[in-house]
């Protein structure tokens, strides 16, 4: 026991003197938070519109009020031609631009039927999508509220409710996936890098030549990791619920338990890449190009694992992040508690232990 | 200088083989008590092996062997208690300080609080590093970094001392002044074993053996091996030896 705390102290001043350790621990999940909450968002807000208005009539100032009035847009300029909206769109001035006919208010009154022409900057189109769909539901919403005053045999209103997440914040889908990435990176690429590079300075070696047995030697390179992801969990969840306004549902407990479990399946993943490895360079080539990318690619955070080809949809089911990623959605968006996940919860506990029993494994058929 | 005749490695036709290849063919030999053993060998002769198998960090696959009285393959973990371990690199943590390195190595030895505190100063007081106390590793002199892993490998006071290739990439003059140390230590009766790749450092040794394609080829006194050999040097005898080398160095 106290062979064990010396060691872990050893640690302690390996990981604080490291400018590059404490910035991996620490600065990373702050930063990914920070981006992904403040930048990497596919919410559009004021989005630059520009309104080409031939008409001018009550009809169509009414409209260009409420679409200006909500968030999403901003009328940044009124055109007088065509041509004028061609050199804006080119300029990247304006994402959107509304058109109205001539006569649009007499049309509407004499005819019953106009048109609204929206022209969207598609070379993204993600945001032109979003855009659309914007000004198309701020359209019908006017158009609703003009038959308000009239007799129609039939009107089918569809509503619709985003469940979970109602304002649709891009948070909910991305702080889970943030807190899998951060503890794979500080878990996995952390602890392997830590104990390669005892095989990579010879010290190694005179760690086995002493009366160390090696499982206090992978225990004291990895509880510091643990104790550090457990620091990240909290500050990220932390950041979440203040600073992105992120509410969590479900309880607490069960979400840091679950976590803790992930960091566990992780470690172990970091002590199976050292058993493999005896440089650092490697050590973090595996990590980052094989547990990394998978995270982030196979794990339905960033591409829905619905979409995917058959070989991929499989194959994503070999990454722990996929499970701890869906544990965390349910449990921390949707409130649900361990009954409705006990299922995923078991594959990721299985495959944890089969991960420690392989590593550890390894660990010892390397020694003899 | 007179050596005991207690012996504190005793190895007898000690073998080891991975699959058909045989590192270690059936190696005898002794080693007392306070002596300055050189285990020499060309690349891929079958030193490292062999020498993990006196650490207790390999079984070997068949013979006897016995290091400060334990058998290795029944208490490899006494023997671990018992013995030093120094390699080329100097196994200091190099962004740790001079006292925290001494501290790190005590306390996986097993030493306790007054122990600890009695040998840091006696340490810091012999290499005359009192004022470097606090200094990392990474910041010292080479000569100064392997004189102190030398006394950390010693600080559980050790039966026998283990050192592979300690001087490697170490000026001549630091080199004598650590062979001064090796001699101090050995002349309190702890056992030295030792590989080197320099050829005049196997002559400050007592006795020494030369390994070639896994068996030990020759071991006397460097003198008698001259005089067998009838060579000037020990350089010489080396060359004579592992000329007859079949195996590839790995």
């Amino acid at each position: 026991m106290k062979q064990f705390l010396v060691f872990v102290r050893k640690e302690w001043y390996h990981i604080l003197r490291d400018p590059k350790t404490l910035f991996i621990l620490f600065g990373m999940p702050i930063v990914q938070i920070t981006i992904f909450g403040f930048a990497l968002t596919n919410e559009v807000k004021n989005a630059k519109i520009a309104i080409l208005d031939p008409s001018k009539d009550i009809a169509t100032t009414t409209l260009i009020n409420r679409i200006d009035a909500s968030k999403y847009f901003e009328v940044k300029n009124y055109l007088v031609s065509n041509k004028e909206l061609e050199n804006y769109f080119e300029e990247g001035k304006i994402k959107l631009a509304i058109i109205f006919p001539q006569n649009f208010n007499q049309s509407l009154s004499h005819t019953n039927t106009t048109q609204i022409q929206i022209i969207a900057d598609a070379s993204d189109p993600n945001t032109a999508t979003i855009l659309t769909n914007y000004a198309s539901a701020i359209i019908q919403d006017w158009q609703n509220d003009l038959n308000k005053n009239r007799k129609l045999p039939y009107s089918i209103h569809a509503e619709i409710r985003m469940l979970y997440n109602p304002e649709l914040k891009g948070a909910f889908n991305f702080v889970p996936g943030v807190m899998a990435m951060v503890l794979m990176l500080v878990s996995t690429l952390m602890t392997s890098i830590a104990i390669v590079r005892e095989k990579e300075l010879g010290m190694m070696e005179v760690l086995l030549v002493s009366p160390l047995k090696p499982i206090t030697i992978i225990l004291a390179k990895t509880i510091p990791y643990l104790l550090l992801s457990l620091v990240n969990i909290v500050s990220i969840l932390l950041l979440s619920v203040f600073a992105l306004d992120l509410p969590i549902q479900g309880s607490i407990p069960l979400l840091v338990g679950l976590s803790l479990l992930f960091t566990i399946t992780s470690l172990s993943l970091g002590i199976l890449i050292s058993s493999v490895t005896n440089s650092q360079q490697v050590a973090m080539l595996i990590s980052l190009m094989g547990l990394f990318l998978p995270t982030l690619m196979l794990s339905g955070f960033m591409f829905p694992i619905e979409n995917m080809p058959l070989p991929l949809k499989l194959l994503s089911n070999l990454v722990p992040a996929k499970w701890y990623y869906f544990i965390i959605k349910a449990v921390m968006i949707k409130g649900l508690g361990i009954q409705s996940i006990w299922k995923e919860t078991c594959i990721l506990l299985s495959m944890t232990i089969l991960l420690l029993i392989i590593s550890i494994k390894k660990y010892k058929v390397r020694l003899s | 200088m007179k050596i005991e005749t207690e012996k504190v490695i005793i190895v007898k036709e000690l073998t080891k083989s991975f699959g058909d290849f045989i590192a270690t063919n059936a190696i005898t030999f002794d080693v007392y008590k306070g002596e300055i053993f050189g285990f020499l060998g060309a690349n891929g002769a079958g030193k490292t092996t062999a020498m993990r198998m006196l650490c207790g960090l390999s079984r070997p696959t068949s013979g006897e062997a016995s290091v400060a009285g334990f058998d290795v393959y029944k208490y490899p973990d006494e023997i671990k208690k018992n013995i030093g371990y120094m390699s080329q690199k100097f196994s200091l943590y190099e962004d740790l300080t001079v006292k925290e390195n001494i501290r790190f190595y005590s306390g996986i030895y097993g030493l306790n609080k007054l122990q600890l505190l009695q040998k840091t100063a006696s340490l810091l007081e012999q290499l005359h590093l009192n004022n470097e106390k606090d200094t990392l590793v990474k910041s010292l002199p080479l000569g100064w970094k392997q004189k102190l892993a030398f006394s950390i490998a010693l600080v559980h006071n050790p039966a026998i001392v283990f050192l592979d290739e300690p001087t490697g990439g170490v000026d001549p003059i630091t080199r004598r002044e650590f062979w001064e140390m090796i001699y101090q230590a050995s002349a309190k009766g702890t056992t030295i074993f030792v590989t080197t790749h320099y050829m005049d450092e196997a002559e400050y040794c007592h006795r020494v053996s030369i390994m070639v394609d896994g068996k030990i080829e020759a071991l006397d006194t460097p003198s008698n091996l001259k005089i067998q050999h009838n060579a000037k040097t020990m350089d010489d005898v080396f060359l004579m030896l592992a000329r007859k080398a079949q195996r590839q160095a790995d």
